[in-house]
């Protein structure tokens, strides 16, 4: 599994997520094919590419949603779809995901959307979970909304109680869809700035699906390009590099906003 | 991250005084989710227990692994400093822990509730109850209204609608529903020959099964059995359809579009009912006829043709007319009910199982209760006399 990035020779750098030659397909009709990549422990990894080439496909292959038409997805040594099914729920349980619409429990409120996978995988009291609750809160900038139901929130407050959702866990990997999209311009650079401290601070490798190019060079430091026309990959690395050394016009473009 | 199970708390935490006013707390050990943790209120016990101390500080050992759990370990405790005026120095605690615990500080809280409550007493949930069906009336009548100007446009063809869709919604609820009103008319058919003829068959009567199950079957029978079926059919689909599109907002964004979801979601569920039930009730009758032959042949002795007979002398127009005009009738209450529901459901998955619900409720008691109104109203107006 030899890293395609030539940043990442160093040896400190350990693999968490390894795809290889994957291909993805909605019945007959193939979405992307032949990707191959590496995410690092520790990285916040970009997945970029315009809007209906598969991101969120891709996103749903890793977190093993949906099983890949062909090749493989490895966390660490695990190769996920050949492993036994203890085996995929514990990798599932080293997951915190926050999907493109939030998709939170409509019937139960705020605190009651964050205590369940906390209730459900740990052992702490009923005290310690509405503590934390708060507290997870308050970091995604929704103190105080504990009793809210999803349908009393604006769409940016419930993209962050999903985050606020998918961090329960304290999870190793967080998986975000579009997190930005929906936020205002503080509130996104707010989100920025957590998702860089919980990289620093509690070491979670975060793939994150963007467009926002604000974000993707503040926080990124690897990154893969789906191009929709080929349905590959076209580059992988760090999105700053690839925007300045990019010899492939689409990234450049992409990355520069469409100006050369 | 193992698991481990720590009880000793005497490891993971200790206390000194480097001068008398202030309390250094030191952390050890694994503080994260998965362990058994010391508790917050001894370390606060200690802290108002003792008069001199001034402020508190920290340190960690390097070998401490953390997660959230630290973390609101802490900010209890420093709630409690600031409450009490303590001064709090985190300098010893990781950089990844200031700078989170500094994150979620600098959140505004806004102390706000959310508009529902759910901690109401039995008491005033009966009351709330009562007076959520009484509010319920003016809705119903409003969508009733509601629904009159929507025939009203779409019989001057000012309704827009979805020709493709309205067919596959009267695909789905009129043959589809043939399978199951075959076999469930089939069998009250079969249930009402065996009972009369049991009960005229002491008279020697056994002839009248056909007057029997020909008028009840084609005339009140056929069109409830089938407003039953289709209630859990049509009614229950309608109310989650139109209820799963209001929590997506579909149902605004027609709106917004100046579309009428009364016109376009609404009109085309109630007229493919209105053209579906008729037949299908005719249909039941005809299929209860049907067993009636076979239980009169095979178990009662007569022939074919006598039952055939027999029935055309019993059945006349009127029979038939009653019968159909009774299932349309069922069909536009079935489909205002389900659509009522769908449109009123609020914006979660639990209340479209309660439209769902609802819609089925509220179907079939407006079915039974306009099949009894409608069954005195035309003996009253002498339209009973069998022949
Ligand atoms: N359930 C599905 N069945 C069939 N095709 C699908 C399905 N979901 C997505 N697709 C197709 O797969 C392609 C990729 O969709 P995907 O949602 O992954 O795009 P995306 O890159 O996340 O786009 P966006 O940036 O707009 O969210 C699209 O062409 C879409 O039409
Ligand atoms: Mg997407």
């Amino acid at each position: 599994m030899n890293s395609t990035n030539p940043d990442f020779i160093d040896p400190d750098v350990q693999a968490h997520i390894t795809i290889e030659n994957l291909s993805m397909a909605y019945g007959d009709v193939v979405i992307q094919h032949d990707l191959n990549f590496t995410i690092n422990r520790g990285d916040i990894f970009i997945i970029m590419g315009g809007s209906g080439c598969g991101k969120t496909t891709l996103l749903k292959h890793i977190i093993g949603l949906k099983r890949p038409a062909t090749g493989n997805v490895y966390f660490e040594n695990d190769n996920y779809w050949l492993s036994g099914p203890d085996l995929q729920q514990k990798i599932k349980r080293r997951f915190g995901v926050m999907f493109q619409a939030g998709a939170l429990w409509s019937s139960m409120t705020l605190a009651e959307n964050i205590a369940l996978p906390l209730s459900e995988f740990t052992e702490l009291h009923a005290a310690e979970i509405s503590e934390l609750v708060s507290f997870k809160l308050a970091l995604v900038g929704l103190a105080g909304h504990e009793d809210y139901y999803p349908s009393e929130l604006s769409g940016g407050m419930r993209k962050r109680a999903s985050l606020a959702r998918a961090m329960a866990l304290d999870p190793e990997i967080l998986f975000f869809d579009e997190p930005g999209a929906g936020l205002d311009p503080l509130s996104a650079r707010r989100l920025d700035e957590l998702i860089l401290e919980l990289r620093d601070s509690l070491g979670t490798t975060i793939v994150a699906v963007t467009h926002e190019l604000a974000s993707i060079f503040t926080i990124g430091n690897n990154s893969v390009f789906l191009d929709t026309d080929s349905r590959t990959m076209i580059a992988t690395g760090n999105p700053l590099k690839l925007r300045n050394e990019s010899t492939d016009p689409r990234v450049r473009s992409f990355l520069n906003r469409g100006e050369q | 991250m193992t698991a481990q199970h720590n009880p000793d708390f005497n490891s993971m935490l200790e206390f000194n005084n480097p001068n008398p006013v202030t309390l250094n707390i030191v952390l050890k050990g694994s503080w994260q989710l998965q362990n058994v943790l010391p508790p917050v209120e001894p370390v606060i016990r200690k802290l108002s227990s003792s008069l001199q101390i001034e402020r508190i500080s920290f340190s960690c050992a390097a070998s401490t692994s953390w997660d959230s759990r630290l973390l609101i370990f802490l900010s209890k405790l420093i709630r409690y400093c600031d409450e009490n005026r303590l001064q709090v120095i985190t300098d010893g605690l990781p950089a990844g822990v200031r700078r989170l615990l500094d994150l979620a500080a600098s959140s505004p809280t806004i102390k706000a509730t959310s508009q529902r409550g759910n901690n109401e007493s039995l008491l005033s949930r009966v009351g709330s109850t009562t007076q959520d069906l009484v509010a319920g009336a003016p809705d119903a009548l409003r969508f009733l209204g509601a629904s009159l100007k929507s025939v009203a446009r779409l019989v001057t063809g000012k309704a827009q609608y979805n020709r493709a869709e309205f067919f596959y919604i009267l695909q789905q609820v009129g043959p589809q529903a043939l399978p199951i009103v075959s076999l469930i008319s089939f069998l009250v058919g079969l249930i009402l020959a065996y009972m009369g003829a049991l009960q005229l068959e002491r008279f020697g009567a056994q002839i009248y099964i056909a007057d029997l199950v020909g008028i009840a079957m084609v005339r009140e029978i056929g069109s409830l059995m089938t407003a039953i079926i289709v209630t859990g059919r049509t009614g229950a689909a309608y109310a989650a359809e139109l209820g799963t599109m209001q929590v997506n907002e579909e149902i605004d964004a027609f709106k917004t579009l100046g579309i009428s979801p009364m016109d376009y979601l609404v009109m085309p569920r109630l007229l493919a009912l209105v053209l579906m039930m008729p037949l299908l009730s005719l249909y039941a009758g005809l299929v209860g006829i049907v067993a009636g032959i076979i239980i009169s042949v095979n178990v009662f002795d007569l022939s074919v043709y006598e039952y055939y007979q027999q029935t055309l002398r019993a059945l006349n127009f009127t029979h038939f007319a009653v019968g159909m005009m009774k299932g349309t009738l069922y069909g536009v209450l079935i489909a205002l009910a389900g659509c009522l529901r769908g449109i009123q459901c609020g914006r979660s998955a639990q209340a479209v199982g309660q439209a769902t619900t609802s819609a089925v409720v509220t179907g079939i008691i407006s079915v039974v209760i306009a099949a009894s109104v409608t069954t005195v109203m035309l003996q009253k107006m002498g339209m009973y006399e069998f022949h």
